[in-house]
């Protein structure tokens, strides 16, 4: 099948097979910021914003986004994005790095809908997204600080 | 130690951070590789069988399947793939593909195709006849005259220690001190325990992945996620007798390892195929493929014998190890070595010491290395015996371990008895900090409130403290090798070359604060390239907790010496001698005259003015001895006494790692530790079938913690200053792992009055526990 996505605000042409998964589809095109953790939609890794919404993109069918717009971390508002990967940076919340794709687009998710979260409610939105190296301590401070930081620019 | 440092003891930001917070960094699968073949695995569906034949007619004949791997057509090179170092302590016990299945998860074939899809299409059309051979699952059986035979006579261990095939005795250690005898005969009560720790996996979230292709001289690179990129080249240039000169292995950034990415298993796969097609070549496994195919942390059970005094004094000490191995000998001596060598010297004062332990082969997942390598398990017997001992004897548990473990200016005999497989290292201990640790660790958990009051918080459920200690090693002594090059930069900046292996912990960080430090300049002047083997000087790689005292040392050597050069240019420059000048923040000063320098001006002046050379310089560093970091972590948990259920309210780690060079860095190493051991703890496990193969192979039913799992947590480093390491660093990507699970057994019985002796500490399992013991409630 041929078709066109919407990925990151810019049209791509995309060649996939009927089953092929949208996490595919976009590794395939030079979207490897997208990371493939399990392909059973437990880990987070792969996560991306489809139509604003955050899902595993291991999930969902590539025939089922047609014509969806798809949004990678790559693809996040700036003014947004910065904040929320700054505040991991500074928190130390990076280690290996492979799930930081997929929580800075949770947290992302997240402070859209809760911009001043509470521990419980990061524990809530992130569990979704695993992670080994850090035991999340310091994925939930760099949450708390990014939505600080937002805040009182706002 | 209150040392004055400009870089070292801050936590400067992560250098790769950024990047990969953008998604910018890149993973071994994140390369295009132009036309590169997909490689999936046929893997055996018997835990134990005989290949009669295989036919790859139809396989073949699926459009885009160029190659098809097996027995008969890839010479059969017994080797390990523990990536270890030469010769390795491991069995030469595994072919590429055998004829002889030895577990459910065994390669039988490996298919190379256009796609992925063809890939798996044709792994599916080869047609395998087997003969299924009778199973070994149970390894307390497995030394057994009649026990079925894993591996025959060809399988050896490469240096002159103890391996019976025939047996399926994949190593065997054996140390003794004092007279044990004597020891139990002057105890006044003896506890003898049995403990069984389950299989796990090590969960790294990028799954295991290899690429291959040759460049433009027909050399093989191999981009890998690997924690040995040096192994790594040396083992795939035997196993596929390709020269040295030929290969060269690049570890991009990888997604966590914790020992399981010490294993050379995929590089010898997508080298073969490449090498023998011409093509780049790639693989990246499914995670049930990670879960079953790959390595995971030994099951072992450990019977501990502890006789003891009314007093509390410890007079004999005998621990038997038995450690399943599974199908392969991967680290089967060194697991097992490190179960004694890094844990009982803890408690140095016990005169009558035995250690014996056997490994075993089975038919079951392949053990390997796994962050804690063999203390995990075995302190799991210790700290719930001390913890018996201090109670049966009337006293407070701190006061206990503080009065009986090892000290500053102590040792033990076990340092130069037990090492890396053979005789270790006799060490003095030149800095502990293991009170400290327990004194705020203590206050931290509020120890003295909460112990032994088993409050009850709630109709059914009732809470406890409990306490584990424990130590590792910073590195393999006399064995780790690191090395480090360095050369200046006309603005003043500096490239850092290093073997090391960053495999998610900050490693680059720290090694660039190291060189920042010693040359006095911002961290941002180094420009660190690591883990290239054409590029970057040897390295062993990242294991053992090596990195940052081995090769931390080796980048501090080097960078002194650039330092010196840097004096001798600017003493040149200054008509002054290099004793007479001063470093400040990259600015060379001499008093007398009053005139300065930057490095820029200086480096400037070397490449192009007079005499012209290029500041550079290289080191390398082995460590005469293996300084032990500290830890004391303590547990608070709430047990639902009508649900076996456990949870952990709060947990604190006081570690002593020495000076840290990143304190973020290192809390994020304990915070990481911690979190795997409570899973570890609670709920991870391998769960087989009758056949021996895994049900579960998911995150999800294998169970790691997510951020809803999560106690409060608290990380403590404790003031310490290690005089042989740089700039006062130990060791402490390990040693957390230790702790969660003798600290949440001990909470539980300060809860409960019950043991646990089994872990995972599952409902079902602790609601048995609790029936055993009459202490269920409705």
């Amino acid at each position: 099948m041929k078709t066109k996505l919407t990925v990151n605000n810019k049209p791509v042409s995309v060649q996939f097979s009927p089953t092929d998964r949208l996490l595919d589809v976009l590794r395939n095109n030079g979207f490897s910021e997208v990371k493939e953790g399990c392909r059973d939609g437990e880990c987070g890794a792969c996560v991306v914003l489809l139509n604003g919404k955050l899902v595993n993109s291991c999930q969902v069918l590539a025939a089922s986004a047609m014509d969806a717009t798809v949004t990678t971390v790559k693809g996040l508002e700036k003014d947004k994005a910065a904040p929320i990967q700054e505040a991991f940076v500074d928190a130390g919340a990076v280690q290996c790095g492979f799930c930081t794709p997929g929580m800075v687009l949770a947290t992302y998710a997240l402070l859209q809908e809760n911009p001043a979260p509470d521990t419980r409610q990061i524990q809530q939105a992130l569990d979704g997204n695993l992670c080994r190296c850090t035991g999340y301590v310091k994925i939930i401070e760099a949450v708390q600080l990014a939505a600080e930081r937002t805040n009182s620019h706002e | 130690m209150n040392k004055k440092f400009n870089t070292v003891g801050k936590s400067v930001r992560k250098i790769d951070s950024l990047s990969l917070a953008k998604g910018n960094a890149l993973f071994t699968d994140d390369f295009q590789l132009k036309d590169a073949l997909h490689i999936s695995i046929l893997y055996s569906p018997h835990a134990h069988a005989e290949i009669l034949s295989i036919d790859t007619t139809d396989a073949l004949a699926i459009p885009g399947v160029i190659r098809i791997f097996h027995h008969e057509n890839v010479p059969r090179v017994l080797h390990t793939t523990a990536g270890q170092g030469f010769p390795e302590p491991s069995a030469y016990d595994t072919a590429m593909f055998d004829k002889t299945m030895r577990f459910v998860g065994d390669r039988v074939a490996a298919v190379a195709a256009e796609t992925k899809e063809a890939a798996n299409a044709a792994v599916k059309a080869i047609k395998v006849e087997y003969r299924e051979l009778p199973p070994l699952f149970d390894p307390e059986t497995a030394m057994d005259k009649d026990a079925p035979q894993l591996h025959g006579e060809d399988a050896k261990m490469p240096i002159p220690v103890k391996y019976d095939a025939s047996r399926n005795l994949a190593a065997e250690v054996e140390i003794k001190f004092g007279d044990l005898d004597k020891g139990f005969q002057e105890a006044d009560f003896i506890l003898e325990d049995t403990f069984h720790t389950q299989y796990a996996a090590h969960c790294a979230i990028e799954p295991h992945t290899s690429a291959a292709y040759l460049d433009e001289r027909g050399r093989l690179v191999i981009i890998t996620a690997t924690q040995v990129p040096f192994h790594v080249r040396r083992i795939v240039s035997r196993v596929l007798d390709i020269p040295i000169r030929d290969i060269r292995v690049i570890k991009p950034r990888i997604g966590g390892g914790f020992g399981g990415k010490q294993e050379v298993f995929l590089e010898q796969l997508v080298g073969l195929s490449t090498w023998s097609t011409g093509r780049p070549s790639r693989i990246y496994l499914t995670r049930p493929e990670v879960f079953v195919s790959s390595r995971t942390r030994h099951p072992m059970r450990v019977t501990l014998k502890t006789g003891v005094k009314n007093d509390g004094e410890i007079t004999a000490l005998e621990m038997d190890a038995l450690m399943n191995n599974g199908a392969y000998g991967s680290h089967a001596l060194t697991v097992l070595s490190n179960g004694g060598s890094k844990v009982l010297p803890l408690f140095n004062k016990i005169k009558n010491i035995r250690f014996i332990g056997h490994t075993v082969y089975t038919n079951l997942p392949v053990g390997g290395a796994y962050r804690g390598y063999g203390a995990s398990q075995t302190y799991f017997a210790l700290n719930q015996h001390i913890d018996m001992v201090a109670r049966k004897t009337g006293q407070d548990l701190i006061s206990f371990v503080k009065k009986w473990h090892i000290k500053v200016g102590e040792t033990s005999p076990v340092f130069q008895a037990l090492g890396e497989g053979k005789e270790g290292v006799a060490q003095i201990i030149k800095s502990c900090g293991l009170d400290e640790c327990l004194d705020k660790g203590a206050a931290a958990i509020g120890w003295y409130e909460k112990r032994g009051k088993r409050i009850k918080s709630a109709p059914g459920k009732v809470r406890g403290v409990g306490l584990s200690v424990s130590m590792q090693g910073s590195g393999i002594p006399k064995i780790d090798m690191g090395s480090a090059s360095m050369k200046m930069n006309e603005d003043g900046s500096f490239n850092l070359y290093i073997g090391a292996t960053d495999l998610g912990t900050g490693s680059d960080t720290i090694l660039a604060q190291i060189a920042a430090e010693t040359l006095d300049i911002p961290v941002e002047n180094i420009i660190v390239l690591s883990s290239d083997t054409d590029l970057t000087p040897f390295d062993v790689g990242a294991y053992a907790s090596s990195t940052t005292y081995i090769s931390g040392a080796a980048v501090k050597k080097c960078a002194a010496k650039v330092r010196e050069q840097i004096l001798g240019v600017a003493a040149k420059m200054l008509n002054a001698k290099p004793d007479e000048l001063k470093v400040n923040e990259s600015v060379v000063t001499h008093a007398e005259s009053g005139k300065s320098l930057t490095y820029a001006d200086i480096c400037t002046y070397a490449m192009y003015s007079n005499d012209q050379f290029q500041i550079q310089a290289s080191a390398s560093n082995i460590a005469p001895e293996s300084p032990p970091p500290f830890i004391a972590q303590f547990a608070e948990v709430e047990v639902d006494l009508r649900t076996g259920k456990i949870r952990v309210l709060k947990f604190v780690s006081a570690v002593d790692c020495g000076q840290p060079i990143n304190p973020a860095l290192a809390e994020g190493q304990v915070e990481g530790a911690v979190v795997n051991g409570l899973s570890y703890a609670l709920t991870e496990d391998y769960l087989f079938d009758s056949k021996g193969r895994m049900t579960n192979p998911r995150f999800w039913d294998f169970k790691i913690f997510t951020t809803k799992d999560l106690p409060e947590m608290e990380t403590i480093l404790v003031n310490s200053y290690e005089e042989t390491g740089p700039y006062g660093a130990k060791s402490v990507g390990e040693i957390a792992i230790n702790g969660p699970i003798p600290a949440i057994a001990n909470a539980f019985f300060d809860a409960t009055g019950v043991r646990l002796y089994e872990t995972p500490y599952t409902p079902e399992r602790v609601w048995k526990r609790l029936k055993e013991e009459n202490r269920l409630e409705n």
